[in-house]
């Protein structure tokens, strides 16, 4: 899993709220047996209009806007709990996904894949995306170590939480089987003083 | 105050995480040709190896045919699946009992017998039904495939503990009760989500006086009310179980064990969670007319009315009505086999009902034992020559017909008492209808080609 310490970034204000995981990735799309492709898909009933051209007044087709943070509405990743939602948004490049609201499986799915969701208060959501629109340059830093968010150049200021465990899988681009490789050592003496063998 | 939960956890905690999971760690991997694969490819892909080879044991089991397994498997993708497993097993140094080994059979059938499983051990294994081994007073789960490559590399799990329940039964289970019943009933009572959260502990007088043939049978079916996995605290019954089996520690070791294991159970003032309490004489032969384990009722009673509208499309698909009895039903099929009963106790029991018998010549009967151990144990006893006479087909070992991933399916529409743990939808064959039962109550359905009330016969049969 790639790690991800601190990120400073352009973002995307995809400004909706209840984005599910079908229109994440569409259902249509989840034969694949492998993870990776799915970027490719990503939102693409938003961003495709049916004859197959680009929807340009979809917001990830707006060159104004770019980078590896998304800013959505409140609610995001609801629906199916398929993990090609977190897939097809980490294919696509994002690193992080800010709402006021994530739903569960999706959020652990998305740690999963190195994919920070990172939830803010209403208010700073809906400060946040007009800041964004109107001026697309704007930076974010996301410091996972501190668990801060901040804008440039703006009072925009918050902090966010996260599972400790998770956390540090992060920092160090660690999944469950990398994490548990690098307790090798504590489980090789635990083999060693094992009271019930 | 610790359960016996508690102990076997406790004892294998390698670290725990602040605010996080626990690292546990897995005495006992056990895996089968369906859902390794894919971990052996993450293994693959990260270019690591597997950590303890030793600790885990390879049988081919549910995509098996249950016919001519000496000859080469008919259905490629089934051929396929099971090739990879012994080239993967060849690589990774694992012991395989593969199709035809003197001890290939159904993964839960299979290590029990050969003393592979033993109390206070964790085992795994991607099968929800690896509960099964919690008989023996270990801590057995079914993991999924991600899970398989986490033990595969590294001999832990990532989880954080699950709350206790402790399931009480005393008193004395009547006539022709069996541990199937036991659990059935346990389950309609409780619904198919009580266990869910939950490592479950049975106790009282039932399941200390029940064989481990049967404490396997209940701990079996803990997943069926939701439950990650089931317990019953070793006893001398468990001892004498393990004494002489192939992997099963021998002589002083065994002694030293033995102590150990005698340290587990549960203290008498360890609280749980949550607790239940049944009572032996309330429980009889059960059958299941819905399309969950928990929609269960006694021979005796009529189908419950119920207006949800997922209690309506369960009936629709069995095609069955509120307020009916099941007595009387005419059947086609019997299904005797699968983990939760394809043991040789399920066998003698069934023979003591068809011996002598002939079954009605409109049904098919599956016998279908657990392992090739059963199935010479069957020879052994005389018991295929009694269910060949009744007219029974025995079939080779595997999972079968209780999920119908190979040949082994109901035909759409077709009642099937089974002695298997799942009814859904579809589960033995697309549009095929389940009666989950006894191995006792579905023998007797084969004779008489209609479920009956075995209550009122029982002055013939042994149990
Ligand atoms: S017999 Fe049925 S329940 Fe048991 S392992 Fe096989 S498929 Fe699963």
């Amino acid at each position: 899993m790639q790690k991800l310490v601190r990120i400073t970034d352009t973002a995307v204000p995809l400004a909706i709220e209840n984005v599910d995981t079908d229109q994440i990735i569409p259902a249509r799309f989840l034969k694949a047996t492998n993870k990776e492709g799915f970027g490719n898909n990503l939102f693409r009933d938003w961003r495709y209009q049916n004859d197959g051209t680009l929807n340009r007044d979809f917001v990830l087709n707006d060159p104004t806007y770019r980078g590896s943070i998304l800013v959505a509405g409140t609610n995001f990743g609801c629906g199916s709990s398929r993990e090609h939602a977190a897939w097809a948004l980490a294919g696509y490049g994002f690193r992080v996904v800010i709402s006021s609201f994530f739903a569960d499986i999706f959020k652990g799915n998305a740690l999963n894949n190195g994919l920070l969701p990172v939830q803010v208060s209403p208010t700073f959501l809906s400060a946040l995306l007009p800041q964004l629109q109107k001026a697309p340059d704007t930076k974010i830093t996301v410091d996972v170590e501190t668990q801060t968010l901040s804008v440039e150049n703006q009072a925009l200021e918050t902090t966010f939480d996260i599972d400790p465990y998770k956390k540090t899988c992060l920092l160090h681009g660690y999944d469950d089987i990398d994490f548990l490789l690098s307790k090798k050592e504590a489980i090789e003496a635990f083999e060693q003083q094992r009271t019930y063998v | 105050m610790k359960t016996l939960f508690d102990k076997v956890w406790d004892a294998h905690v390698v670290q725990r995480i602040e605010n996080g999971p626990e690292i546990l760690y897995i005495d006992q991997h056990l895996i089968h040709e369906v859902t390794s694969p894919q971990a052996f490819n993450e293994l693959a892909d990260r270019n690591i190896p597997l950590f303890r080879p030793k600790q885990v044991v390879a049988t081919a089991d549910h995509n098996t045919p249950t016919l001519n397994q000496h000859l080469p498997v008919q259905d490629a993708l089934s051929r396929n699946q099971l090739k990879q497993l012994s080239e993967n097993c060849e690589k990774h140094n694992i012991t395989l009992y593969q199709l035809g080994h003197k001890y290939n059979g159904i993964v839960h059938v299979m290590a029990p017998e050969l003393g592979i499983t033993q109390p206070g051990m964790t085992l795994v294994c991607g099968d929800s039904h690896t509960s099964t081994h919690g008989a023996f007073g270990a801590i057995a789960f079914g993991i999924g495939t991600s899970q398989v490559a986490q033990v595969f590399a590294s001999q832990c799990l990532l989880l954080r503990k699950p709350k206790s329940m402790r399931i009480t039964v005393n008193g004395t289970l009547k006539p022709g009760v069996l541990p199937k019943d036991v659990i059935l009933y346990i389950i309609a009572q409780l619904g198919t989500d009580a266990g869910t959260g939950y490592f479950c502990e049975y106790a009282g007088s039932v399941f200390e006086q029940m064989s481990m043939e049967g404490r396997m049978t209940v701990c079996n079916m803990s997943i069926e009310m939701g439950a990650r996995g089931g317990m019953i605290a070793p006893d001398e019954t468990t001892f004498a179980y393990l004494k002489g089996k192939e992997f099963a520690p021998k002589g002083a070791e065994l002694d030293r064990k033995i102590a150990y294991w005698r340290t587990l159970p549960s203290e008498a003032d360890a609280v749980f969670d949550t607790e239940f309490e049944f009572d032996a004489e309330d429980i009889a032969p059960m059958i299941t007319y819905g399309t969950n384990p928990g929609m269960g009722i006694k021979l005796s009673e009529t189908i419950p009315t119920k207006t949800d509208a997922s209690f309506q499309k369960s009936l629709a698909y069995m095609n069955l009505q509120a307020g009916d009895r099941l007595i009387d039903h005419p059947i086609n099929y019997v299904f005797i086999g699968s983990c939760t009963n394809s043991r040789i106790e399920d066998f003698r029991v069934a023979a003591t009902y068809v011996a002598g018998k002939q079954k009605a010549s409109h049904v098919t009967a599956w016998l279908v034992p657990g392992s090739k151990q059963v199935e010479a144990q069957l020879e052994a006893e005389g018991l295929r020559q009694v269910f060949e006479d009744a007219g029974f087909q025995l079939r080779q070992p595997g999972c079968s017909a209780c999920l119908a991933m190979n040949d082994d399916k109901i035909p759409q529409g077709e009642y099937c008492v089974s002695t298997s743990n799942r009814n859904f939808e579809g589960r033995q064959g697309q549009g095929a209808r389940t009666l989950l039962a006894s191995p006792l109550v579905a023998a007797a359905t084969a004779i008489e080609g209609k479920i009956v009330d075995i209550t009122q016969q029982l002055e013939t049969c042994k149990n």
